[in-house]
């Protein structure tokens, strides 16, 4: 059995990153890659020198003595199972049995791995390729050592479940026997990859290699690395957007047993001590007068109202026909606002990281979803050439984009570089609410109108929201002046209608954003489904009928949404009192259609009995892993819509836990129905596009129940009335 | 600091700890079994959830003073090698996927099937809706802890047929 430890600590890969580097004192680095294998993430699986005395045939496969495979990984498993899916790629190609594969988050190694980071649904549609490569090269230097061995040709030899045989006489020799010579082997430019038709494992679902730890308590977080002589600290941060610390007493902190220091950092004030508890009782503790910030007028009215106030100023990001002519002199109008709130990640593991900073160089252990993005934050704080800063990525207690930020890195450095000891930062549920990056809220003002027949004629929708890509300075994803997130699923709405109008204007707020799962298409998919809905209402038209109609040009929308109605049953009469509500999204290339069963409470409380999803993804590695993703993608996406709003009150983010951030619980989860259409279009992601359809799918439900949308998130605060 | 004794996964153990320290902190920290998850520190999502002389109880609202002498069970010592019914259906539902809230799940529904054989849905529902899953794992739970309770079942039968014939042998 697999040492479950192995993902967080491989100590093998640890003594092979110390031959190579030198050790990190002597910040010698030895160049290890083969010719062909560039920087820029080329996973081309090229051999190191002098490698393979444990059994590292190149940097994705290990061979151990007995013969299992041990894979790494360089993408982060936060339950999206790329510790799985990619592993099937290797595996695929390796031709090993996959009840001998286990896999371990690889070090972050720029040289040998590329930029990692994980996130916009990319992990297997980007590298499904790439990881292939990497197992057929390991297979090919494997079958070109047993050729060696026995002096025949290759045509003569081949891989099959982690041996090479050669059939002529019927020789076998293990992988594990082949592995050292194997890695000293030249690495095959250009490896034969098979054809689809001799997939093994790829589209089959296997058992998912990270769940026995999960199950038995030795699978390692960030939160569960223990390093010897770590302390353990909390950071204090302002409690107002904007504040500053303007001086501290950390003498009543100090005199708490187990406090060991109470130090400014550029993020807050950290107490720092033996353990959780003593840090946190030292807090308490501690006096800390605060700056106040500028924005004591700031609350969640005054974030809609700033939003209103631009939303006219917009940047074009679509224009078909002429919408404000059509609107000007159609019979049949609507005019809606839409409003969304900011919203918190709250992943079930606060944010930490673990660092120790000394005169041999500075290692993390952190749960990122970006390990090489952290190394640099390190190296900019300790002013350390990358080859000392070594990563371990430990397994992620949820991601959902808020992992790719370093502001827990940036706190774990400087105290480890101050305290000169390794620290484990740990942010409390509070700090993690409250010193939370924020999926942006926003305004859309929406004017539809109709032809004569009722078809929809007009879409004019102006949204204000404040722009991601302009907090993060992230140029290339704005595009003509507009955020590309901000505008996804709309500025493509796939709807025939003449005269869309689709604008977009940022907004300056004070609060800071960052990527929520699914990013723009959370909010997108619930404001145009929704909206959509509503015209159809007015036209007289079914939801259905209606998408059928105006996705002629998309058969694949067409095809998902067919058979989300044949599985949901849509339009056979329900149980008293409930709807069906229908939303089709494309998001980070697959198409979501789902339904969604709704009844409401008689205080107007929506509750959702039954989702049917169907995804057509393109093509499919792990299928469970896809209705996986499809079941999660759904609960994040229905707690943010029934409940999810980050309370702003007097300048302070005020929502603290879990009491006033709801998600759902297991008497509050709608059964889910996932089927996968994977029929040989390009592939899409999987990890984001299940979450932006559910929200418009229950308003839409509700729509149909009472007559009247519910035009503001979260829905289930702005009870209707039936 | 005051000494205390517990009974940890069968094991005594004897440690000084800060009166008002949690129970979950006394795991993590001082006993280094981190398999109880820390959340929420508010008893809000059971990520702590532990089994305090056999009942489930989230560690991180006991003060180590109220739980000294007495017995601690946690997922570390569910079982020794994953064998818990509730283990492996958790493997065969294929229920976790970030993971980290499983501990507490599985801890829950271990108590929940050592007083109830066989749960009923709504059963199910009222002993795990606090335990909080951000992945959204709750229908794989409830399947799972459904075929646990029926490989529970078939075991006792299984046992006591064993037993049946054993004792027919020497009767």
């Amino acid at each position: 059995m697999a040492d479950p430890r192995s993902t967080a600590h491989d100590s093998l890969s640890r003594r092979r990153f110390l031959q190579i580097s030198g050790g990190l004192g002597a910040g010698l680095v030895v160049s290890f890659l083969l010719p062909g294998c560039g920087r820029e993430g080329a996973p081309g699986a090229g051999a190191r020198e002098g490698a393979a005395a444990d059994g590292e045939v190149n940097a994705y496969v290990r061979i151990t003595p007995e013969g299992d495979v041990v894979l790494s990984i360089a993408k982060s498993e936060m339950g999206q199972g790329v510790l799985t899916s990619l592993a099937m790629l290797v595996a695929e190609e390796l031709e090993v049995d996959w009840e001998r594969v286990r896999s371990v988050h690889a070090l972050a190694d720029v040289d040998r791995y590329g930029k990692w980071s994980t996130g916009g649904s990319s992990s297997v549609r980007a590298n499904f390729d790439a990881y292939r490569r990497a197992g057929a090269a390991a297979r090919e230097l494997l079958v070109a050592a047993a050729c060696e061995r026995w002096s025949v040709a290759r045509e003569e030899c081949r891989a099959e479940n982690g041996e090479v045989v050669h059939a002529a006489t019927d020789r076998r020799l293990a992988y594990a026997e082949l592995a050292e010579r194997a890695a000293a082997l030249p690495a095959p430019e250009e490896p034969a990859l098979k054809a689809r038709a001799d997939y093994r494992l790829i589209g089959k679902d296997v058992r998912r290699l990270d769940t026995p730890a999960k199950v038995d308590g030795s699978a390692i977080f960030g939160l569960d690395v223990r390093v010897p002589g770590m302390l353990v600290a909390q950071v204090v941060r302002p409690p107002d957007l904007g504040g500053k610390v303007r001086s501290f007493d950390p003498q009543a902190a100090l005199a708490v047993p187990g406090v060991r220091a109470v130090v400014e950092i550029p993020n807050g004030v950290a107490v720092v001590a033996n353990g959780f508890w003593a840090a946190q009782s030292g807090r308490r503790k501690l006096a800390v007068e605060w700056k106040p910030g500028p924005h004591a007028d700031l609350d969640n009215a005054a974030v809609r109202s700033r939003c209103l106030a631009v939303v006219d100023e917009g940047i074009v990001a679509r224009d078909d026909g002429d919408a404000e002519a059509a609107f000007a002199g159609a019979a049949h109008k609507l005019e809606a606002l839409y409003e969304f709130p900011y919203l918190a990640h709250a992943t079930l593991e606060p944010m930490n990281c673990t660092a120790r900073v000394d005169d041999d160089g500075c290692e993390l252990w952190v749960p990122s979803q970006s390990p090489t993005g952290a190394a640099e934050t390190a190296a900019k704080i300790t002013g350390l050439g990358p080859e000392r800063i070594r990563v371990n990525t430990t397994l992620l207690g949820g991601g959902f984009g808020r992992r790719s930020a370093h502001d827990f890195v940036e706190d774990a450095v400087h105290l480890s570089k101050q305290m000169k000891a390794p620290v484990q930062v740990v942010y409390t549920r509070e700090d993690d609410m409250k010193a939370g990056l924020y999926r942006p809220a926003g305004t859309n003002v929406m004017r539809g109108a109709l032809d004569a027949e009722g078809w929809p004629l007009v879409w004019d929708q102006r949204i204000a929201s404040p722009s991601i890509m302009r907090a993060k300075n992230w140029l290339s994803g704005m595009k003509d002046g507009i955020d590309m997130t901000a505008v996804e699923g709309v500025r493509n709405l796939p709807y025939a209608i003449p005269n869309v109008h689709v604008r977009w204007a940022d907004v300056e707020l004070p609060v800071s954003l960052h990527w929520w799962r699914s990013v723009g298409s959370s909010q997108n998919g619930w404001v145009t489904e929704c909206f959509f809905d509503e015209l159809c209402a007015l036209g007289g038209k079914d939801p259905v009928e209606a998408r059928m109609r105006l996705l002629a040009e998309h058969p694949r929308h067409r095809r998902a949404l067919a058979l989300a109605v044949e599985k949901a049953g849509y339009g056979e009469p329900l149980a008293e009192g409930r709807a069906h509500g229908v939303a089709v999204h494309e998001s980070f290339g697959s198409i979501v259609a789902q339904i969604a069963e709704v009844s409401l409470a008689e205080d107007g409380a929506p509750r959702v009995h039954r989702v049917v999803c169907v995804v057509d993804c393109g093509e499919v590695v792990h299928p469970e892993g896809v209705r996986h993703q499809m079941e999660s993608g759904i609960t994040m996406g229905l707690s943010a819509a029934l409940w999810g709003e980050v309370a702003i009150d007097k300048g302070r983010i005020t929502t603290a836990n879990f009491d006033t951030y709801p998600i759902a619980r297991i008497d509050q989860m709608p059964r889910v129905e996932s089927f996968v259409i994977a029929e040989g279009d390009p592939m899409g992601g999987i990890g984001e596009p299940g979450t932006p359809p559910i929200a418009g799918a229950i308003g839409n439900a509700i729509l149909k129940l009472t007559g009247k949308p519910i035009r503001r998130l979260p829905l289930g605060r702005v009870a209707p009335t039936a | 600091m005051p000494a205390y004794t517990l009974t940890v996964n069968g094991e005594p153990r004897q440690f000084e700890a800060e009166s008002d320290t949690p129970l979950l902190w006394v795991l993590r920290d001082v006993l280094n079994l981190t398999g109880t998850k820390y959340g929420c520190g508010a008893g809000l999502c059971r990520a702590c959830t532990i089994h305090l002389d056999g009942e489930a109880s989230f560690s991180c609202q006991i003060p180590i003073s109220a739980a000294d002498g007495r017995s601690i069970t946690t997922i570390e010592g569910l079982s020794p090698d994953r064998s818990h019914p509730l283990q492996q259906a958790w493997i065969e539902e294929d229920v976790p996927q970030c993971g980290y809230c499983q501990p507490g799940q599985i801890m829950s529904a271990a108590a929940l099937l050592a007083r109830t054989p066989a749960p009923s849905d709504a059963e199910i529902d009222a002993a795990m809706k606090s335990n909080l899953c951000r992945c959204g794992t709750y229908n794989r739970i409830r399947s799972a802890i459904h075929r646990a309770a029926k490989k529970k079942a078939e075991n006792a039968t299984a046992a006591a047929g064993a037993a049946r014939t054993e004792a027919s042998h020497h009767g």
